[in-house]
């Protein structure tokens, strides 16, 4: 009886691999299409039936992209609007989450609620008369109407408050006693300490900046102020079908949050998958 | 997550130097200061009501009036909410989301527990392949619906795309997937499901690794197969998650813009109009401001709702 058991056991760990293994072959494969229609030229990409590898490294819709598109500029933009906002966003949080863990003051539990009732509050419902602001400002077509406006997330707080709340006050009391400034200690003490939660934000913030793209769309009109996300598309339409190029400039886009990813990807996970335990 | 009392931090500590009276002038330094937690509080707080609060409103007060273009605004009360239930292209974009969002309960849900048992189980012995599935699961979430979008338009290109190419070699008939009103909506659900199915098993596995073994052992011992243990210990344990998953599924669901807005742009014949692009082409390319923030605020009361069942839910559970 033990042995059937283990036989069944056995049968049950080669299947459930079998499905996992077909469930990430799946999950891959439009990967390496991608990577492989990017080295490409445009007969060999269109010919019936595809092959998954192509026959050389051609690498002509690169150069395409690099010499007649803007995309080296697009790129430049996405990092720099990605970096502000996240280094922008990730101070104000942290400042604010602490203000709720360590201090008392007046209406702290009426604006938590608040900030609360906002979580999931989709953009959409604000998109107009923020874009209406936009225009009256002139920041239409300028690098602050993409980093300022979308900087104060909610849940960088949330999770900023969360993590602070575990620090304990004695330190900072000793540290009041010596003569600290508040700042002082924010800056010396906090900082250092909030690390983890300064990871995991810097992650959440720039991956959003990066993939944004309904924001970009409506606040960006010059090509040459096109973030990567708002122009890849542009490079498939009625009057070019640069496929192998689009494919070879999403694959590029593509690479730095991978490469973010692979380095800190238990951060990663942990960010996105600590509201589903704490709820 | 624990924060620990590293070097740097204790060493930040003590390279504090002890100040004397005439610091007591700056931000309260040597005592609890009433003005610092508002202090720490106004950058964030600043930016939130000027470009989040205030346009919220604004949007509000916008929603009751006419105002298309540049043409000077006029009150019409809640004439833009009676037009949202009279415009037959309203009630298909939201028909077409919400069936979208019943295929990520339904469909997407069930299937990342799936995932999630089998990574979780007796299945993966291997801690390294547990963490090889966990990587590669996790890859579409980081990848932008951009990208995401663009990549599967030539996966379902109907003439020269991936997914046709293996139809024709195993012997299937070659499907019009974007082109055809039925197959469009298909194909939208099935991106969907690529991309969301490794975070929400993540979800799933991050809420199975909080039920301790010892609930399953003793089920085993009191004589509880397999099923009978899942169906009674494992999946009431799981329901916090489970909800969680749901709500979040449905808010995202009907959030959604780059995947139909890119892949088949509502085509055809608005057989997969969603929500979030119909504003966008009723405020940015119609400039029907009023109207369209009338659809903005139809979405954040779907938004709102689903928030709220899930805090009562989440009530009832845990209590």
């Amino acid at each position: 009886m033990i042995t059937g058991n283990r036989v069944a056991t056995r049968l049950w760990q080669v299947l459930g691999n079998a499905v996992l293994l077909l469930v990430i072959f799946l999950t891959v494969m439009p990967y390496v299409y991608m990577v492989s229609a990017s080295f490409k030229p445009g007969e060999e990409l269109f010919s019936i039936p595809v092959q998954l590898f192509p026959d050389s490294l051609y690498l002509g819709n690169y150069d395409l992209l690099f010499g007649k598109t803007n995309f080296v500029r697009w790129f430049f933009n996405s990092v720099f609007i990605g970096v502000s906002r996240m280094v922008l966003a990730v101070l104000i949080s942290l400042m604010a989450g602490y203000a709720f863990a360590k201090f008392d003051f007046r209406f702290k539990n009426a604006l938590f609620i608040m900030l609360l009732a906002t979580l999931t509050l989709p953009i959409y419902v604000l998109i107009v008369p923020l874009y209406s602001m936009m225009v009256t400002f002139g920041w239409t077509d300028s690098y602050i109407a993409l980093i300022l406006p979308l900087a104060a997330q909610a849940i960088g707080v949330f999770l900023s408050r969360q993590y602070l709340l575990s620090i304990p006050d004695e330190i900072l009391d000793s540290a009041r006693v010596d003569g600290a400034g508040e700042w002082g200690i924010f800056w010396r003490i906090i900082m250092p300490l909030s690390q983890p939660v300064i990871a995991v934000m810097g992650i959440l913030f720039f991956t959003a900046s990066w993939n944004d793209y309904i924001w970009p769309l409506v606040v960006l009109t010059k090509d040459q102020m096109y973030t990567v996300s708002l122009g890849l598309p542009t490079l498939v339409g009625p009057y070019s079908q640069e496929y192998g190029a689009v494919m070879a400039g999403s694959f590029l886009s593509a690479v730095p949050i991978m490469i973010i990813f692979l380095i800190m990807q238990r951060r990663f996970i942990e960010g996105i998958t600590q509201g589903a335990v704490k709820g | 997550m624990q924060p620990q009392l590293d070097e740097a931090g204790q060493a930040g500590a003590r390279k504090t130097p002890p100040r004397g009276a005439t610091s007591k002038r700056r931000w309260g330094g040597g005592r609890r200061s009433a003005v610092a937690p508002y202090l720490f509080l106004l950058p964030f707080f600043a930016i939130y009501c000027a470009f989040l609060l205030y346009p919220t409103f604004s949007a509000l007060w916008l929603s009751f009036q006419k105002a298309v273009a540049l043409d000077t605004p006029s009150f019409i009360g809640l004439d833009n909410y009676v037009r949202l239930v009279q415009d037959e292209r309203y009630l298909h974009a939201l028909r077409n989301t919400t069936v979208y969002a019943l295929a990520s309960v339904f469909i997407l849900s069930p299937l990342a527990l799936a995932v999630a048992l089998a990574i979780r189980s007796f299945l993966v012995p291997s801690v390294n392949l547990k963490s090889f599935y966990r990587i590669s699961l996790f890859l579409p979430f980081v990848t932008s619906l951009v990208v995401i979008a663009l990549m599967f338009s030539l996966v379902f290109n109907k003439d020269f795309g991936l997914l046709n190419s293996f139809f024709r070699s195993v012997g299937l008939p070659e499907l019009n997937w974007l082109g055809s009103e039925r197959l469009a909506m298909v194909s939208i659900v099935l991106v969907g499901i690529w991309t969301y199915l490794g975070v929400n098993s993540l979800y799933f596995l991050a809420g199975l690794q909080n039920i301790p073994h010892e609930l399953n052992e003793a089920a085993a011992i009191d004589g509880a197969n397999r099923r009978k243990t899942f169906l009674y210990v494992t999946l009431p344990l799981l329901r916090p998650t489970i909800l969680f998953v749901v709500i979040q599924a449905t808010i995202f669901s009907y959030q959604l813009f780059e995947i139909p807005f890119l892949l088949t742009n509502g085509g055809p014949s608005d057989a997969t109009l969603f929500l979030s692009p119909y504003l966008y082409e009723v405020g940015f390319s119609q400039f029907d401001r009023g109207y369209a923030a009338a659809i903005g605020y139809s979405m954040a009361i779907i938004s709102i709702f689903l928030t709220v069942i899930q805090l009562l839910l989440y009530r009832r559970f845990n209590r």
